[in-house]
């Protein structure tokens, strides 16, 4: 019997990043406790050469329930198949990723499972004594940490934001079980019908599962120095982000907005260029895991939470950096790197 | 069409000030607002009433005085407000809030579409609109960015702003929405709005008025406990480099670029 959970996600068959950092996690408490880990996916179309990735990265067990009417999320039949297994296996623990699906799925559930659920946690651990799940979250806008636990109601449940852990180095020779568990008929909620996605969306951006996040605000200026962040982004492996001023101002689109009314984030590396550091903004990206600042202000607020600050005009540090980062790659390309 | 817009209100996280011994909010002198995200609710309500008609009641749970959250609704737009509010909901989390709301909406009666904000600034947890999606065992959307079709009394069709793009869903009705920012940008309140809002009547629903289970309500009915608030430490205790000159820049972007590949934040193969 496993009693810690962590839930597997998958877009289009292909099993998402977060899945492994969730295993990460729940491993370290699996072990705490003594018990098995079990990493579950409802989905549709993963392999089994994927599903054994899972078991490399910590998991005991995987519980993989496949169906084309799993293939795209829609809550309320992934919510019956998620309350059908809690009442089949018990089990004590479920972590789930703070991403859309995440966040929606996991209320729905814990709901229905009169179960308790912190959102958004960044640290978990066992409560020595008890076996509590210890949950600390960022509240009131990243001003105060709460440790939340829930001691009479199981399952207790949690999401984790993306980004925020990383994975165990895979281990090929870790030994686990797999069962593939079939989609009830009785489960499936056809009210809601998935059409697939916007196919004319421009200025799409993936900013959550980005490791690298280069945001402008409004010391940028104007859309069209966007470019420039965009240069950066593309030599980090990263994703242009912005303030909520640079995405009100139409410089770049919503999907970049991070902050108190758009995204929040904990990529490895965060850049803020010309941005002051509103404490709206500064909530979205709190738990990064490295800080870097940009801005001619040197009282910036940014710079105050910043691992590293250039307090410099901003197009002359943007443009050099940008240089020595082509630099950079040239030279790692001629050594064959 | 008759839309159902829960709101909260909260304090202005502009200018939160914590204790720095106690670690806790300081509340005193400090302003409370509509939670800015159900602003962006209310005006899809709106928008949705101008387009099909119906009204739009508001309703809160909150102490006496967030009838005001309720009034600044109403000068937006919205018909009718109801105030939730009862000692015995005080210190309720996600899983308790959402039970006394979703039972206070059943007494509110026929409804086509619950249209909510993604969460409140203060709590941050985003867990109540799916909540009262789960005890009204209604069709849900989160992250809804776009309303496509609507069809009053029948279904609609949303776009979903995901990960990977804009998710597109089909409704029927009566259903929940979550809305993001992208959806609708607010309106200003009319001064009529207001003028009307300040003398409305606002009923008040307790718990003796609302059908309630009371080992499911406030604080002893939450299923989670808060048992430590720290304070994080705000600085990182980062380098700062100063560069008011090209060659300054120069150097500071060097440094930078130690920093990262430090960290092992460069690029394979782009080692400074």
């Amino acid at each position: 019997m496993s009693f810690v959970w962590t839930l597997a996600e998958q877009h289009e068959g292909r099993l998402k990043g977060v899945s492994y950092e969730l295993l990460g996690r729940g491993r370290s408490l699996a072990d705490k406790l003594d018990t098995k880990l079990a990493s579950l996916l409802i989905g549709d179309g993963v392999s089994d050469e994927q599903l054994e990735t899972l078991v490399h990265h910590g998991a005991d067990e995987v519980y993989a329930i496949q169906d084309p009417r799993l293939s795209e999320f829609t809550c309320e039949t992934y919510s019956n198949v998620l309350v059908h297994l809690i009442k089949t296996y018990r089990p004590s623990i479920i972590l789930a990723a703070a991403t859309s699906t995440g966040r929606t799925l996991m209320p729905h559930v814990a709901v229905r499972s009169h179960a308790g659920l912190t959102a958004d946690c960044t640290e978990l651990d066992i409560e020595p004594g008890t076996g509590h799940l210890l949950q600390t979250r960022p509240a009131i806008g990243g001003n105060i940490m709460a440790t939340i636990k829930t001691p009479d109601h199981r399952p207790q449940m949690a999401t984790v934001r993306p980004k925020s852990s990383r994975p165990l180095p895979a281990d090929p020779s870790r030994a686990g079980r797999g069962i593939a568990v079939p989609l009830d008929d009785v489960l499936v909620d056809e009210r809601v019908k998935a059409r697939g996605y916007r196919g004319d969306a421009v200025d799409f951006v993936n900013l959550e599962e980005a490791d690298v996040v280069i945001a402008g605000g409004r010391g940028m200026k104007k859309a069209e120095h966007f470019a420039l962040l965009q240069g950066l982004a593309d030599a980090l492996g990263g994703a242009v982000g912005a303030t909520r001023d640079a995405v009100d101002r139409g410089w770049v689109g919503y999907p970049h907005q991070v902050g108190l009314s758009g995204k929040t984030i904990s990529p490895r590396l965060y850049v803020g260029a010309g941005i002051s550091g509103a404490i709206q903004h500064l909530a979205g990206i709190k738990t990064s895991e490295t800080i870097v600042s940009i801005n001619s202000d040197p009282d910036a607020s940014l710079h105050q939470v910043a691992d590293f600050g250039i307090v410099g005009d901003l197009f002359q540090v943007l443009e050099e950096l940008q240089r020595r980062l082509d630099e950079l790659r040239r030279d790692g390309k001629k050594d064959g790197a | 069409m008759h839309i159902i817009v829960p709101i909260k209100q909260v304090p202005e996280t502009s200018n939160v000030k914590m204790d720095p011994v106690t670690g806790t909010m300081i509340r005193a002198g400090v302003g409370t607002v509509v939670n800015p995200l159900d602003l962006f609710a209310i005006e899809t309500a709106v928008r949705l009433k101008e387009a099909h008609g119906g009204r739009i009641t508001t309703l809160t749970m909150g102490p006496r005085g967030a009838d005001k959250a309720l009034r600044e609704a109403m000068a937006m737009g919205c018909d009718d407000g109801v105030l939730v509010s009862d000692r015995a909901f005080a210190g309720s989390d996600s899983w308790s809030t959402s039970y006394t709301l979703a039972q206070a909406i059943r007494k509110l009666g026929d409804f086509d579409l619950i249209v909510a904000g993604e969460r409140a600034t203060d709590g941050d947890t985003g867990q109540v609109g799916p909540g009262i999606a789960a005890w009204l065992d209604l069709p849900l959307a989160t992250y809804v960015a776009a309303i496509r079709r609507v069809e009053p009394g029948r279904g609609l069709t949303i776009e979903r702003l995901v990960e990977e793009g804009y998710q597109v869903l089909d409704l029927p009705m009566p259903a929940l929405l979550t809305v993001v920012k992208e959806v609708a940008a607010p309106r200003l309140p009319t001064l009529r709005g207001k003028k009307r809002a300040k003398a409305a009547e606002i009923p008040l629903l307790t718990a003796a008025d609302l059908d309630l289970e009371s080992s499911y309500l406030g604080l002893k009915g939450s299923p989670t406990k808060v048992v430590k608030v720290a304070t994080p430490k705000v600085t990182r205790g980062g380098t700062l480099v100063r560069a008011p000159d090209e060659d300054a820049v120069a150097d500071a972007v060097d440094q930078l670029l130690a920093f990262l590949d430090a960290r092992d934040l460069l690029p394979t193969g782009g080692r400074a």
